[in-house]
């Protein structure tokens, strides 16, 4: 019995091992060859590990001023912007999101239920569809290249999936807690500000990353709405070097890499809230 | 409802108005945007559908009718189009939640490293979809793919492919690539529910003299459809829709093979100058995403199913 034990442990074990290789195996090609110079990436047969490691790729995105290609000089800008507009795109959709998720939850009044059908309605709609209008609208008003039309667009999206998390987490608040609150004199919003948030803390963590994860990984509405360099996210970035050969593709690696760093980390660090939001709204596929 | 005091009853009206419009000044900012960025563009995308609408600002717009519709209907294009997308998400999805649930399976037998295995399945989901496509498509690089230099050392190719350019292979990578992306969010949404199912009845089963196959289909999969049936939803709207990982790992070729609906949409809509078009294909693409959750919804979901 327990060597069957033993030998099912095994095989059990062995089983791992291919869907490892199937996770790692491209993370750590790409890894190897961002360290590694143009003529090691080219050569036949392949080298796995870098022959000539280096960390160059990475020091011109870094200090894009002595940076030889256009490449690292427009990553350098790209994680700006989209370091920016992630930023300003979660604390939006937090401040007013919670706002309307307290009053879905908590205030009855006659059309509650058909709006909280129509938030989870919206996250249906794909981006194709609302695209046309708002770039007639925003070449109108000359705001192709600014960061504020991604920042509002991008709410097309975001807005709804923040609100639907919130209203998940402040369900659980405990309304003899906010009975409390009022017949000591509270106001709703000071119920909402005093009571509710702070107890929601974590559910707002993890509603901030989910936006801010979602908000980097755009790349439809900025591929539209950008077309200067000065105004590209890195989505939109490395989409536009990869198909050309002659830029530095070694730069581009360390680029994919540094863009792929945020959201991972951020995602391991709350790897606890991630598959509860994941069954919650499921936006991110 | 017992009968209350007349004053009472006048305050706690005065009170529910009081709550009503405090609610509609809590959602007044929400609405602001999503009537501005959402509502109004479905609704001036449904109305442009109708129009002839050639691109550029001052161009004028004829109403043509359901001409829009007609003329994509009778294009060959367009229905290869469908189809292909119709095999992306079929194939693509089908596979992520076979290995999806493989993944589960495993994680729920504790292996060895169990623990480690499902950190690491949140890593490719959080890596940005640009970023999985473009590395992907240096994997399949035919000058210095990682694709090709395996293969070459395994001593199963004589020279490096051209892998993108074979019209059979192109859409298939391009698959395994958002594979590679979207099945670990299949993996971590099964696991997470089969590690809620209860253990009794499958003991009791097996008690009952129940193979593990025979448990497996009977009580494990009946109890799993719930969490089956969100990461089908949700897969199957986002892989009908898909566009980024194809606009980057192959720009829709070679020579169409790997164009999807959505592709061909922002095609008509910002390249071939063809608004009007672009709209009505948008808006099927909406009224499908609609009525592929509604089929699934109401095939697969059986809430009271208790023996």
């Amino acid at each position: 019995m327990s060597l069957r034990k033993l030998f099912r442990k095994v095989l059990l074990f062995l089983l791992t091992l291919p869907v490892f290789f199937f996770i790692f195996f491209p993370l750590l090609w790409l890894l190897s060859a961002s360290l590694s110079n143009q003529v090691d990436l080219f050569s036949v047969p392949i080298h796995w590990i870098p022959q000539h490691p280096t960390i160059q790729n990475y020091m011109d995105i870094f200090f894009p001023g002595q940076a030889a290609s256009s490449v690292p000089r427009t990553f350098a800008v790209a994680l700006l912007n989209s370091f920016k507009i992630a930023s300003a795109v979660t604390v939006i959709c937090l401040f007013i999101g919670s706002l309307a998720a307290y009053a879905l939850v908590r205030i009855p009044f006659r059309f509650n239920h058909s709006m909280q059908l129509g938030i989870i309605a919206t996250r249906m709609i794909p981006e194709i569809s609302l695209v046309l209008p708002l770039f007639i609208i925003a070449a109108r008003l000359q705001l192709i290249n600014r960061p504020v039309v991604l920042i509002l667009t991008y709410m097309s999206f975001a807005l709804p999936y923040a609100i639907w998390l919130m209203t998940a987490y402040f369900q659980t608040v405990p309304i003899e807690l906010e009975d409390a609150a009022r017949l000591d004199g509270c106001s709703r919003l000071g119920i909402l500000f005093r009571v509710v948030i702070p107890i929601s803390v974590p559910g707002l963590v993890s509603t901030a990353m989910f936006v801010f994860l979602l908000a980097w990984d755009e790349f439809f509405y900025a591929l539209i709405f950008t077309s200067t360099l000065a105004a590209k996210t890195v989505p939109v970035a490395i989409a536009e070097f990869v198909g050309r050969y002659a830029v530095n593709v070694n730069g581009m690696m360390a680029g994919g890499i540094l863009a792929a760093i945020p959201p991972v980390l951020v995602a391991l660090i709350f790897q606890r809230y991630i598959v509860s939001g994941m069954t919650a709204g499921a936006v991110k596929g | 409802m017992t009968v209350k005091p007349k004053p009472f009853r006048k305050q706690r009206f005065s009170l529910r108005q009081q709550d009503a419009r405090t609610a509609w000044l809590l959602l007044f900012p929400s609405l602001l945007v999503m009537v501005g960025v959402t509502l109004w563009p479905v609704i001036s995308t449904f109305i442009l559908s109708f129009l002839n609408a050639p691109t550029g600002l001052n161009q004028t717009r004829t109403f043509v009718g359901l001409g829009n519709y007609l003329v994509m209907l009778r294009d060959q294009l367009f229905w290869e189009t469908v189809g292909r997308t119709m095999y992306f998400t079929v194939v693509s999805v089908g596979l992520e939640l076979i290995l999806g649930l493989a993944i589960a399976q495993l994680i729920h037998s504790r292996p060895w490293g169990w623990k480690f295995l499902r950190i690491s399945l949140i890593i490719p989901w959080a890596v940005p979809t640009i970023v999985n496509g473009a590395m992907w498509r240096w994997i399949y690089s035919a000058d210095f793919g990682a694709l090709n230099g395996l293969l070459m050392q395994l001593g199963l190719i004589k020279h490096y492919v051209p892998w993108l350019t074979l019209p059979n292979m192109a859409m298939n990578l391009v698959i395994a690539a958002d594979i590679w992306h979207t099945m670990p969010f299949v993996a971590l949404v099964l696991q997470a529910a089969l590690a809620t199912l209860p253990e009794d009845l499958e003991e009791a089963a097996a008690v009952d003299g129940a193979n593990a196959w025979q448990r497996f289909w009977q009580i494990r999969m009946p109890l799993l459809r719930p969490a089956i049936l969100v990461a089908l939803i949700v897969r199957t709207v986002d892989a009908f829709r898909v566009f980024d990982i194809v606009y980057i790992i192959t720009s829709g070729g070679p020579a169409y093979k790997t164009l999807t609906i959505t592709y061909l949409t922002y095609l008509n809509s910002f390249a071939f100058g063809k608004q009007g078009i672009g709209a009505a294909l948008s808006f099927l693409i909406s009224a499908f995403t609609i009525v592929m959750a509604l089929i699934y919804i109401r095939f697969l979901y059986r809430p009271e199913e208790t023996q």
